[in-house]
Order: C-alpha cells, then structure tokens, then sequence
C-alpha cells in the first residue's frame, strides 16, 4: 500500500476555513522530544514562570494553552507517519507508529520470592545441600547400567516383585503387599498434600504462586505444553482475544464447556421452541419421503435388468460383490425383514445365488 | 490408617483413604435426564413414523398440553412439561421411569420401540391388522401372526409396513410388521407369517422386570 501524504489535504482544508481554525503552527525554543510508538512528546521548554505564579484562573489558562500546542505538535508528527487505509478502499486512514524507544515504569511492583519450604528451612538450618543424582545407576544383576526410575529401571520391574521379606517386628498374618501399596500410596499423598501446603503459604504471603508447571522444561508431553501454550495465549490483558496465532497453531474455536465432553440442551429449557423444531423435523421428514421412493424404484428396475442381462450372459458383472455380500447378510438376519433389503434381493434371487457364490468361491 | 512422624517428631497425617462408592449399574452411561438430540429425535420420529404416518404432530403438538420427550439412560420417556419439573426433583440413580417409555436406543444408537408405547400408537394407527379370537393367544404369547388367524387388514397395506394388531373386539394387541401386503395376503397358503411380531401387550407379564 502506497503512504499516502496527507499534509496538502490538511493544508488545503486549512485555507477553506482559515478564519475558523486556529493556527497549527507553533513556535517553540527548543524542538519537542517524539516518541511516537508511545505517543509521547517531551517539551523541555521552561514555561513562563510569571504566569504560573498567577492566580487560578491564569494558571489553567496558561497550561490548557500549552497543553494544546504540545498535542498539535504530537498530532503533526503523527501525520508525518506512513498510513495506509484498513479495512480495503473506504476504511480509516491508520497511521503506523514506530516501535516504542521510552521504557515506561513498571506498574505493578516486582513479584517477591516466595518463601521458603518446610524442607528448605531445615535443610539451611542442617546445611544440606542438593546433590546432582547421576542419571544412570549399576545394576548388579542386569551388570549394566539402567536408569534410576522409568522403564527398565534398576532392581526390576516393582510390578514383578515376587518376594516381601516379614520384618522381624511385623505381624506374621499382615499382608506384606498390601502394606508396600499402602505404603506407597500414603507416601504420594503425603507429598501431595505437603506441596499443595507450600503452594497455599506462597500464595497467602502474596507472592506470585510458582509457576513451574508453565516453564518449560523439555519433559513435557505434548498435551501439557498444548494446556501452556492455551494459558499463555490467554493471559493478556485481553484475555487472548487479540492475539496472533502461531504459523502451525490451529484455529481453536471457543469451548463453552472449557473441554468437557459434549454438551446437550438444557433440560427445562424453552418448550416452545423445542416443539417448533421437532415440528419443523418433522416436516422436513415428511417431505422428502415420495422422493426417495422414486429413487429406489429406478435403481431396483436397473438392478433387475442388471440382473437378467448376467443370467443370460453368464459373465461376471461389476456389482456382483455387492450382490454376493448383501446375500450372506440376508442369512443373518432373518426376523426383521428390512423392506429395502428384500426387495433388492428378490428380483437379484434367480442369479446372485450363481453370482454370488461364483465370487465367494473366488475370494 | 499409621500417621507418619517427620524428622522433627511433628505427626504428619496423610490424605484420608477415598470412601468407598455405592455400587453402581455397569451400562450408565450418560445418567443424566436430557433432551433427545437431533439425530436421536430424528431415529424416534422415523421409527414411529412407520406405524402412525404424520400423525406424529399429533403427538408433538397437543392441544392440551406442553408434551416433550426425554432420554434418560438409553431410554426414551414421552410426559408432560408438569411431570417434567416434578421429575427434575429426583435423584438420577433413584429414578426410574417417568412418563410413558417410548422404547430406548441400543448399544448401537439404533430406537427400538416398546410395547408401553402402545396407547400412543393405537388410537393413531395409519394401518391395522385384525386378529382372530383363536390366534389371539398366540399372538400374545409372542408368535408371528398366520394366514388362518388374521381377520381383518388395512387395505393396501405395503409389504414390510408397520401396523398395530387389534383383536376383533378392536382392542389393540400389540405391534408388527406386515410381511405380506393386502393383496399377497389374499393369494397366500394358511400356514404362512402375515405379521411379524415385533411387541404385545402379553409382555406385561413375560417381560414384568425388564419393562419401565
């Protein structure tokens, strides 16, 4: 799209109404400091001290006139933008603005660190500090190297532990187990539990809640980095309702249900609009029925001359495979007598028991 | 349940066990009460399109009454907007009819229609079978209908047509299928099927716990 120029229409306009229109030109000391992708202008000019100085009345006077000058200077250089119409021939004249130079102020303060885990108090307090595992662990059986946990892990698969030792202070009747399960299973929920505590205590001290699961980490399957991806997408200021796609990204149309399985009508919902469509089904049934009757009458009259015509050749036609196989389900199916069924085997009857068993011989 | 002592000697107690659920029927699938959706409607309208023609309107749009049906576990229940409210009332696992049952769809999405929806079908019936006092019992037991037992039937009844079985007396027996039409019932031997049965009011007593 060509820029368009539109100082010599402004200047045009200007000379139309030159009477009515205050003057665009303002005279300044120092040139004004743009940065047009923030829409902002900086004017160091010292104002005039006398009139701040003033009463009221003067001094909102003062300022709304240099307030004015400012933005007709910003609104000057605005036009000097390349602009191009949106929207094809008859939209908006839009103005591309450069990118952003001046870094605004945070908002909103820094997040603060979260504070720190049961665990990571006592660990500082005893001194312990974290030791790299290795990735890969000596098996003494296997006598290679296996991985710590996952498939194939060293010491066997736990599913295939044939044999539980009784402790020597355990019950002799316990289920030996039962109690590792139990025991695992207890485990996990006490982590659980311990982790959802840290997460609550972050989040009542206020700070950001960790938000390690959105971090990518290259583990992550491809339906967890789809659930970040969609919450990245969606925590703009917007909601996500303006944000570009990705080149690969589907189209993903708005779940009401927010990926609940399907959805159906409201129980109690509007009857009369329920008996409306059903009517209108209803209707839409009906009127297609003679339709259809013509239909299958043509092709069951083809389907005879078909028919009579491979009886008396005595070649293989090519819709014996329907035919051969629309034969054997007949046999199956004896008691509901599907009206289309038999009327397409009857007139077929006198040579499909030829054709068809001539194909089934062959398959 | 043990409660497990942390390092510091602090009880830690862990998530409690999951209560044990009630037990439920296997084939729930859906156990919630709905609407019928556009292609179940349309398999229910076809299907009792078959033996009542365009009088399904007739149905659907009463003059004395919001009437709508519903689907509730596989099956399909045909009452009225009063009935509805009350029913909405009730737990999904304790209900267990409501309405009148239409029939219900199987594993296969495909409508098979019941023998409670027989008072809907009669009096609306577009063809109709007749049925001797001799066969009547038979017919209620579950056979097919013979040459020898049919009285009367609906002319020009098409081959494979729906039609509801009456007894002489015009009390209506049951549902079939027309195996043969009005004319091949003339021509054909005594001993051969004119209805196949598809339901009979005799189910009442075979069928007492299966039917809702």
């Amino acid at each position: 799209m060509a820029a368009v120029r539109v100082e010599e229409v402004l200047a045009a306009a200007e000379e139309q109404e030159a009477e009515k229109r205050r003057s665009i030109t303002v005279e300044k000391e120092l040139e004004l400091e743009f940065d047009l992708g923030n829409l902002l202008a900086v004017d160091r000019n010292p104002p005039a001290a006398a009139g701040l100085r003033g009463d009221v009345p003067r001094r909102e006077a003062l300022l709304r006139a240099l307030a004015r000058d400012n933005t007709q200077l910003l609104v000057a250089q605005l036009w000097e933008l390349p602009a191009e119409r949106a929207g094809g021939a008859g939209g908006p004249l839009v103005a591309r603005l450069p990118e952003p130079a001046f870094r605004l102020p945070r908002e909103k303060p820094p997040p603060r660190p979260r504070p720190p885990t049961r665990w990571e108090q006592f660990a500082r307090l005893k001194g312990i500090r974290r030791r790299k595992r290795t990735s890969l662990v000596w098996d003494e059986e296997a006598k290679e190297w296996r991985r710590r946990w996952g498939y194939r892990r060293a010491g066997g698969d736990p599913a295939r532990a044939w044999l539980a030792e009784v402790p020597a202070n355990a019950d002799p009747e316990e289920d030996q187990f039962a109690r590792l399960r139990r025991e695992k299973r207890e485990r996990v929920a006490r982590n659980e539990l311990n982790r959802l505590r840290n997460l609550a205590r972050a989040h009542r001290a206020g700070t950001a809640v960790p938000a390690a699961p959105l971090h990518p980490t290259g583990h992550q399957s491809r339906e967890e980095l789809g659930h970040v991806a969609r919450v990245a997408r969606v925590s703009t200021a917007s909601l996500g309702r303006f944000q570009p796609r990705l080149p690969k990204e589907p189209a993903e149309p708005p779940s009401r249900n927010g990926g609940k399985k399907r959805r159906f009508e409201p129980l109690l919902g509007n009857l009369a609009a329920e008996r409306s469509r059903q009517l209108e089904l209803l209707r839409d049934m009906g009127s297609k029925k003679p339709v259809l009757d013509i239909t299958r009458a043509v092709n069951k009259q083809l389907r005879q001359e078909e028919a009579e015509a491979a009886a008396a050749k005595g070649k293989k036609q090519s819709k014996r495979g329907k035919r051969g196989r629309r034969q054997q389900r007949v046999g199956r199916s004896s008691k509901r007598g599907g009206a289309r069924r038999q009327q397409q085997q009857r007139p077929a009857s006198s040579s499909s028991s030829t054709a068809g068993g001539g194909k089934r011989k062959k398959a | 349940m043990a409660a497990a002592r942390s390092p510091r000697g602090r009880r830690v107690t862990s998530a409690p066990r999951p209560l044990p659920l009630p037990a439920r029927s296997p084939r729930v699938r859906c156990g919630a009460m709905r609407p019928l959706t556009e292609a179940e409607t349309r398999a229910v309208f076809e299907k009792l399109g078959r033996y009542i023609g365009e009088n399904i309107q007739l149905l659907v749009d009463r003059p004395d009454g919001t009437y709508c049906f519903r689907l509730h576990r596989d099956r399909v229940y045909y009452l009225s907007e009063k009935l509805l409210k009350v029913a909405t009332s009730i737990p999904r696992d304790n209900l267990v009819s409501l309405g009148t049952c239409f029939g219900k769809f199987t594993k296969t999405q495909k409508f098979r229609l019941s023998v409670t929806a027989l008072d809907f079908l009669a009096p609306y019936a577009k063809y109709k079978v007749w049925v001797k006092p001799g066969s009547e019992q038979s017919f209620l037991y579950g056979n097919h209908v013979l040459k020898s037992g049919l009285g009367r039937i609906t002319e020009n009844t098409a081959q494979y047509q729906g039609v509801v079985v009456y007894s002489m007396a015009d009390v209506p027996l049951g549902f079939g299928v027309a195996a043969k039409s009005t004319q091949e019932c003339r021509k054909v031997d005594p001993m051969a099927i004119v209805v196949f049965h598809q339901a009979d009011v005799g189910e009442y007593v075979r069928n007492e716990d299966t039917l809702t």
